[in-house]
């Protein structure tokens, strides 16, 4: 197996790379860490003229933790998110999921702005980042944008990113004390992608009960994306063992899984609804003992 | 394209088509055929190698990236005279029947524990369960790496670590 050929440029600047893409006219694809960009080469899925490898940019790299949340930049690897014990209480439920994503040698390598353009419908950081109203932070030679992860993603492998454009971060909202999170995936080995997923969150307002709730699906739907429907079962009720029932069922029902070799759509809904029964579960026992410790 | 980089230790410098990646610029260019080639896509894990001390997978990386990037293959594990700790620790285990995934496996185990050396057995499952071996069925090969702890600084082998008795390590050491 062969990539089909190309051209390669590891250009110094970002705006080097970004007029390497704008004079491509559609034929280049940026290259960071290549674990997803590599197999879809060497499946011919896409046969580029020219990679522009990332490599060489400076400042795409760091992990940025302050009172307005987390800005993770395009090249952060898995590795370094895995190894930033800042995560654990700045976003929970990403310090969480990153256990899941991929194996060993692929995190040594993968990127956060590869993961978010290759969009995968299984993959976990797009999962988080709609789920935890992530803004992704767009370049290009005509100037930057933001764009909500919620819109970001367009379908399966689709973004609105445009053939000009590249990721140059993604930010994520301040994550208050007392929010709870659990992140659940179902995956046939550890680090391979899931069969389905589920990342879900909410406050506990002064009765006890939840508010603010998101509840987001990956490998439920060609794209990941929240459950409205099952947000609300949830919102202003306790997080007892009933309403959380009522909400992983609402959830199922709202869900379209795709049937595949890895699993039928009817597998698939009923794992959405155990999972998020588990991940709602397990956030309420986080909201139980913060009750306690503060008596 | 021309590329400079190092390869166990040593500098070489190859011309490489941009779309020839590390496994086959190791395999063919430079001759170095103990990195083995699986799946080509990123499952197998059998053409890992070790990049600035990250195990990478050969196949998912292209040669030209590696430009001043420093590479070490299986080869670059012992020196000819002898196997390194890791090396025979996985010979004393009986940790591999066919072969082909072992040099992925050493070179895993090896960048793993250069890192980690008190690398717990779910630690060490969860990092070779990105290896696939179709001979051993993994308890062995989990074994001889718990055993190698020891030679990176980590803690003395107690065979029930995994989970499973010492049959294979007290075989290996009749022989």
């Amino acid at each position: 197996m062969k990539p089909p050929q190309f051209e390669y440029a590891a250009p110094a600047s970002l705006s080097e790379a970004l007029a390497l893409l704008t004079a491509s006219d559609g034929e280049a694809k940026p290259l960071a860490g290549g674990q997803s960009l590599m197999p879809v080469l060497a499946f011919r899925l896409a046969s580029p003229s020219l990679l522009v490898d990332l490599r060489h940019i400076p400042g795409l790299d760091r992990i940025e933790v302050g009172a307005d949340g987390v800005r993770l930049g395009a090249k952060v690897r898995w590795r370094d998110i895995e190894r930033d014990t800042r995560l654990a209480t700045a976003l929970p439920p990403l310090a969480e999921a990153i256990g899941h994503v991929a194996h060993y040698q692929i995190r040594n390598r993968g990127t956060v702005g590869g993961s978010l353009a290759h969009a995968d419908p299984a993959a976990e950081l797009p999962g988080i980042a709609v789920t935890c109203d992530a803004m992704i932070e767009i370049a290009s030679s005509r100037g930057t944008r933001k764009v909500a992860a919620a819109d970001f993603f367009e379908g399966a492998l689709t973004t609105v990113l445009a053939s000009d454009e590249l990721i140059t971060a993604i930010a994520f909202p301040a994550w208050p004390a007392g929010r709870v999170s659990a992140f659940e995936e179902l995956a046939r080995r550890h680090g391979d992608f899931a069969m389905a997923g589920t990342a879900v969150w909410f406050d506990v307002d002064r009765l006890g009960h939840a508010s603010n709730t998101h509840i987001g699906v990956i490998g439920a739907s060609d794209r990941p994306r929240r459950l409205n429907a099952a947000e609300a079962v949830l919102n202003g009720k306790p997080a007892d063992a009933t309403s959380i029932a009522a909400a992983a069922r609402a959830a199922a029902q709202a869900v379209d899984p795709a049937d595949d070799l890895h699993a039928s759509a009817a597998y698939r809904r009923n794992l959405i609804e155990v999972l998020v029964e588990r991940a709602l579960t397990r956030a309420s026992k986080q909201a139980d003992s913060a009750v306690k410790g503060s008596h | 394209m021309k590329v400079s980089f190092k390869v166990n230790g040593k500098p070489v410098a190859t011309e490489v088509e941009p779309r020839t990646t590390l496994s086959l610029c190791l395999r063919d260019n430079l001759r170095l055929t103990g990195t083995h080639v699986g799946c080509e896509h990123g499952v197998c894990g059998a053409c890992t190698v070790i990049v600035d001390g990250d195990a990478v997978r050969s196949c998912l990386t292209l040669a030209v990236q590696m430009d001043g990037c420093a590479v070490v293959t299986v080869e670059g594990l012992s020196d000819e005279a002898a196997l390194s700790p890791l090396q025979a620790a996985f010979r004393r285990h009986n940790a591999l029947q066919c072969g082909f995934c072992t040099p992925g496996m050493l070179t895993t185990a090896h960048a793993l524990l250069s890192e980690e050396p008190n690398a717990s057995v779910e630690r060490i499952r969860e990092v070779l369960s990105g290896n696939l071996c179709r001979c051993t069925g993994y308890l062995p090969i989990v074994e001889a790496v718990l055993d190698a702890r020891a030679a990176y600084g980590g803690p003395a082998y107690q065979p029930a670590d995994a989970g499973h008795g010492a049959s294979h390590a007290s075989a290996g050491a009749a022989r």
